[in-house]
């Protein structure tokens, strides 16, 4: 397996505060490698100080073989990025937005062109490509920075959190379009505070917070680690009383999930039954049941709060 | 270079009509000098000479300064600081669509002056000296834009506050000759002074210019070395804080 990414020891100070405090990791060739972490937890400082944009405080980086802090524009000419918060130019139409990128990583005019249109047809925006960003809904804009971004056809693409503030249809497009670059053999570096992405499109995911990895694995290994308790989802037509629910033994904990209960245990089929009698007695009735096994929102919970502490 | 390119022809496209630029550029230059010609008689080649000076030094300083507050504000830097080129290529970029942008609004006051019936009598001097100063205002407007800020006005605010004071100790108005010693100390110190010169000498004729016609061409050469590696030095230290 070849490393396409190697990160050693980075870190990044800002003022007392540890962004990033003293990361190690791998990313290897064709995989998908999540970087899952709450608000604030320094996935935008290593992406950017991956990415070049920022000088690490400390700590090497290295990028299909070249040191991005001595070969900057070698490095960079192999990736493309998604920044978090950034834009296209909005004055300018989706095809020019294109061709500037194409013209930023010096490719030929005839090529540009070419996958100007492929890529369009992609993301099926390409009767809108004489149109200024200025007009173009957010999933649009984001659909045209991820093209902005293959313009180059990078080896290594960095995506901050590509899927926030979008709807279900446009998140889920964009999710698409990732498997498919994966499948094509695109090694994509992706940053994200959903669970159920990680879970989904990642083949390893790194759990990150306040500045330190607390896990590197693939989900369901992580879910494996955790060990951790199985769990029942129920909700019912009325709002429940929780406290008489928590009296039942086999329950370990109880949570609230909107307007579900998650019940913790190791027993799951027990707790069925008490909760078919507890339904009886207190005149309910169960409108969704499901058992689960740890989830990778499990992991996350687990790993987060103890390296918080 | 074909990068930097590129990054200016985004530039013309984007900031060649953005308020800003029309109104620091293209009117003040004309507001300056109408409010300073009425009600005198000065011979018109001695104006259009100040004028031109006056034009590049405006136009070129116009549209350099906006570009990075704005690309601050609309979230584009981080997607150029990605790619694979240098701060320097970025701010050539920024610094060849001013100096198109003032190079262009120029040939306005050459023809009016043509029209008017003077005679241009170096005109590859002229043309020489006005592409210089182009590119040597131009990088020094993007020392004004060097402040992290993502506010345009700011910026704006602070050229103009060394813009103005500027024209007046440049020998625009009032021949350098004819400055005492202090007004010529001071118009040697600044970038003006040299190209109204060179506009002097190529329309005026051989005599009216105050320096030689080398050191003229020498000084914006220094002054554009100074400003441009200023001006790396200071964006590449604010990049970092604007994202
Ligand atoms: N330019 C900066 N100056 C000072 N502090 C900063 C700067 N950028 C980030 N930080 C701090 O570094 C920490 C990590 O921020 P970062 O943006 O990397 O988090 P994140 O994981 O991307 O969060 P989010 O999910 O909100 O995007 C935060 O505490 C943030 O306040
Ligand atoms: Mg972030």
């Amino acid at each position: 397996m070849q490393n396409v990414i190697t990160v050693r020891d980075l870190t990044k100070n800002y003022n007392g505060l540890m962004a990033v405090d003293h990361i190690n990791f791998n990313v290897t060739k064709g995989e998908v490698f999540g970087f899952l972490g709450p608000n604030g937890a320094g996935k935008t400082t290593t992406i950017r100080m991956l990415t070049g944009i920022i000088k690490p405080g400390f700590g090497q980086i290295s990028i299909m073989g070249f040191n991005i802090a001595r070969d900057p524009i070698k490095a960079k000419q192999l990736m493309g990025v998604v920044p978090e918060m950034s834009n296209a130019y909005i004055e300018l139409s989706a095809w020019d937005n294109l061709l500037f990128m194409a013209d930023l990583y010096g490719v030929p005019k005839k090529t540009a062109r070419q996958r100007a249109e492929a890529l369009l047809g992609l993301f099926d925006l390409y009767d809108r490509k004489d149109h200024k960003i200025k007009n173009f809904s957010k999933g649009m804009k984001q659909k045209i920075i991820i093209a902005m971004a293959l313009m180059n056809e990078p080896d290594i693409l960095f995506l901050d959190e590509p899927t926030s503030g979008l709807d279900v249809q446009s998140a889920r497009l964009i999710r698409d379009i990732v498997r498919k670059l994966n499948k094509d053999g695109k090694t994509i570096f992706l940053s994200t505070h959903y669970m159920e992405e990680a879970n989904e499109l990642c083949n390893r995911v790194a759990i990150i917070n306040h500045g330190k990895i607390a896990a590197i694995d693939a989900p369901e290994q992580l879910k494996i680690r955790i060990g951790g308790l199985q769990r029942v989802e129920v909700s019912f037509n009325k709002p429940a009383d929780i406290s008489e629910l928590s009296s039942i033994p086999e329950i370990i904990n109880i949570r609230k999930k909107g307007d579900k209960l998650a019940l913790y245990t190791n027993e799951p089929g027990s707790i069925i039954y008490k909760l078919v009698d507890y339904s009886r007695a207190n005149n309910l009735e169960m409108v969704t049941l499901h058992t689960l096994t740890p989830s990778l929102e499990d992991v996350f919970i687990t790993l987060t709060q103890e390296v918080g502490k | 270079m074909m990068r930097a390119y590129a990054i200016a022809k985004k530039d013309m496209r984007i900031y060649y009509l953005k308020g800003p630029v029309v109104i620091f550029g293209v009117l003040s230059p004309t507001f300056l000098f109408l409010a300073f010609i009425v009600g005198r008689d000065l011979p018109i080649d001695f104006l259009i000479a100040g004028l031109l000076g006056m034009t590049v030094f405006f136009t070129s300083t116009s549209v350099s300064p906006v570009v990075a507050p704005t690309e601050t504000q609309s979230r584009n830097l981080e997607r150029l600081a990605a790619s694979p080129v240098s701060i320097t290529t970025i701010l050539i970029g920024d610094i060849l669509a001013s100096v198109f942008f003032g190079v262009a609004i120029s040939f306005i006051p050459v023809l009016l002056g043509i029209a008017m019936g003077v005679t241009i009598i170096h005109p590859f001097i002229l043309i020489l000296g006005i592409v210089l100063a182009a590119f040597c205002f131009s990088a020094m407007g993007l020392i004004f834009s060097s402040t992290p800020t993502s506010m345009t006005s700011t910026v704006m605010m602070l050229s103009t506050m060394i813009k103005f004071p500027l024209v007046f100790i440049s020998g625009i108005f009032i021949p350098i000759g004819e400055l005492s010693l202090w007004g010529k100390a001071l118009a040697s110190l600044s970038p003006l002074t040299y190209i109204t010169d060179l506009c002097r000498y190529s329309i005026q004729g051989n005599t009216s210019n105050y320096y030689p016609v080398v050191l003229d061409i020498s000084a914006l050469i220094i002054f554009l070395v100074i400003f441009m590696v200023a001006a790396v030095k200071l964006h590449e230290r604010s990049l970092p804080k604007r994202l």
